[in-house]
């Protein structure tokens, strides 16, 4: 999920930084969300859950919890194909465009309809209810490069602190 | 990669590229420890405010509330917003009003002592260098809040024609209020809790009326105005009371006034139809462009006298050739710089802000458009990452103002 922060606002007019402060942004950790054993991880805060043929890919609780409300999710056409490190939607939150990669190659098989209608989903239910496309894995190898639930944990963890 | 106000305290660098991270690194890092802070930011991160850069200060964003909760609780009770990076001034003299009108296009002269208004200072263009909240206290004594972001710009453009005109006998000089800070309190209880802090009839001041008065045992600016579309107020406040002015704003709201970061007062300003200087307004955008003919007073539209009255007096005559507008639309919220097009396809013009709104739950937005185009109800295409969703012309504000007004 690359966060690209909207460009609607005065810092962007004012040519205003993009970048944190090191000092206490964010001075309250932030290390409370879930992350579920079983299913692998990106570094641009998505999940993918193996289950036989398929491949469920939706975004980190963590990755909801910054973005906040979720108002909007743009998914791709089924049949369509994705590639590993590339993006396929993206999500709209009241504070921010992010950019959502994929985490694998391969065939799109399904997208989540029900998140055109409720995009809150990505909030309420990261993992069942708001996952967002279900693809048929190209190179199921590229699984393994991707982080499991501890790695994923503690990456989080440097990310929060590092800011 | 565009510089934002939204931060979420995420690794954003992460993502960028080397060579983006380089960049990035040189244009911001350095300057970080120059963040300047505000007397209240302990009280800020002592809330949970998440703090970012903003025009050059380190400002809270949001606070524990999300920012679609803070918005709403701002319209039902009230939010308070530290505003201290703006930049108050005085400017004094017996030739104060003569000076101000030469850069502004309000009718200063004709303001009632103790009243006040929106205006814009212009350039030689028509362009707009800054909008800004003026108020005549006295016939010699104008109060005015411009934007911290144009702070640096307002003042050198102020100090230049002031020294001409001083140069030629005009008696005026300036005081910035460095040694003051600024609260917004927002909302339905804005005034009952104030009225709480000063003896007061908060009920004898209107909207955009100012007055200097005790409020929790310091002498404040108070004037009737916001940025939220809600009766509120602006508290100018000595620095060394703002702490204990802003605990007892929260104390005697029971907790209802909640502090409100830059992200709900971003909503709540786009709801209410505000323009975002920057965004919505900008240095080729003349007032008459951005919808502010109203604040041309009537003597400086047959008068002029200010800077680019040529250029906004013809467009007055003539009609401007692009038009703000309001745009409530499907799909993803349009954002600043998403494409117009007419049924067609064909480009009429630029978002200029837009996004999600909290209390109307639908994506609203600002804009310009080619004249013709503008009225309520015209249909159109918004591109949002090149696909095109309907959009159209919606009247604002998109919420109601609450403006306290004499009944």
């Amino acid at each position: 999920m690359a966060l690209r922060m909207w460009a609607s606002t005065t810092a962007n007019a004012l040519k205003i930084s993009c970048a944190t402060t090191k000092a206490p942004v964010f001075s309250l950790s932030r290390c409370f969300s879930t992350v579920l054993d079983g299913l692998k991880y990106a570094e641009s805060h998505e999940w993918v859950k193996h289950e036989g043929p398929v491949a469920t890919i939706g975004i980190t609780d963590h990755a909801q919890d910054h973005l906040g409300e979720v108002v909007f999710v743009e998914l791709p056409e089924p049949g369509g194909s994705v590639s590993k490190g590339k993006g396929f939607g993206a999500v709209e939150s009241v504070k921010a465009t992010s950019d959502v990669n994929s985490p694998i190659s391969g065939e799109i098989v399904e997208v989540n309809s029900k998140l055109t209608e409720t995009p809150g989903l990505i909030n309420s239910s990261p993992y069942e209810g708001g996952w967002m496309i279900k693809v048929k894995p190209g190179s199921p190898s590229e699984l393994e490069s991707l982080m499991g639930p501890k790695e994923y944990t503690k990456f989080c963890e440097e990310e929060d602190a590092s800011h | 990669m565009r510089g934002s106000l939204w931060q979420l305290g995420q690794s954003i660098i992460r993502r960028l590229s080397e060579a983006d991270k380089k960049a990035v690194a040189r244009r911001y890092f350095a300057s970080e420890a120059d963040l300047k802070k505000t007397v209240l930011y302990d009280f800020h991160v002592a809330h949970g405010g998440k703090m970012v850069p903003f025009a050059g200060w380190s400002m809270p964003i949001q606070y524990k509330d999300s920012i679609m909760d803070s918005t709403v609780n701002c319209r039902e009770n009230g939010g308070m917003f530290d505003v201290s990076h703006m930049c108050g001034l005085s400017l004094k003299g017996k030739d104060s009003v003569s000076f101000l009108e030469k850069l502004v296009i309000a009718d200063v002269a004709g303001l009632a002592p103790g009243t006040g208004t929106l205006t814009v200072f212009t350039n030689e263009k028509g362009g707009a260098i800054d909008d800004s909240v003026i108020t005549k206290v006295k016939d010699d004594h104008i109060y005015l809040v411009v934007n911290a972001g144009c702070r640096d710009k307002d003042l050198a453009h102020i100090e230049e024609h002031m020294k001409a005109f001083k140069a030629k006998g005009g008696d005026v000089s300036w005081h910035i209020h460095d040694e003051r800070s600024l609260l917004a309190l927002q909302g339905p209880l804005a005034a009952p809790v104030l009225q709480h802090l000063t003896k007061d009839d908060l009920s004898k001041l209107y909207f955009g009326e100012f007055r200097i008065l005790d409020i929790n045992g310091a002498t404040c600016f108070l004037t009737r105005t916001g940025y939220t579309g809600e009766d509120g107020f602006e508290i100018s406040v000595p620095s060394e009371n703002a702490l204990d002015l802003a605990k007892a704003i929260l104390e005697k709201s029971e907790g209802k006034v909640r502090l409100t970061g830059l992200g709900a007062r971003d909503s709540l300003r786009l709801e209410a139809g505000l323009c975002l200087y920057g965004n919505d307004m900008e240095q080729h955008i003349s007032p008459v462009e951005a919808g502010l003919t109203w604040a041309i007073g009537k003597r400086r539209r047959a008068e002029g006298g200010f800077l680019g009255a040529e250029v906004i007096l013809k467009q007055l005559a003539e009609g401007p050739s692009i038009r703000r507008v309001g745009f409530t639309s499907t799909g993803p919220p349009p954002r600043s710089h998403s494409e117009i097009q007419d049924e067609k396809g064909n480009n009429i013009g630029e978002i200029t802000s837009g996004g999600f709104s909290p209390c109307l739950k639908k994506n609203i937005a600002m804009g310009y458009v080619k004249s013709g185009l503008h009225k309520a109800g015209t249909k159109a295409k918004i591109l949002v990452r090149g696909k095109a969703y309907d959009g159209v012309v919606t009247k604002m504000p998109f919420v109601p103002t609450k403006y306290y007004k004499p009944s």
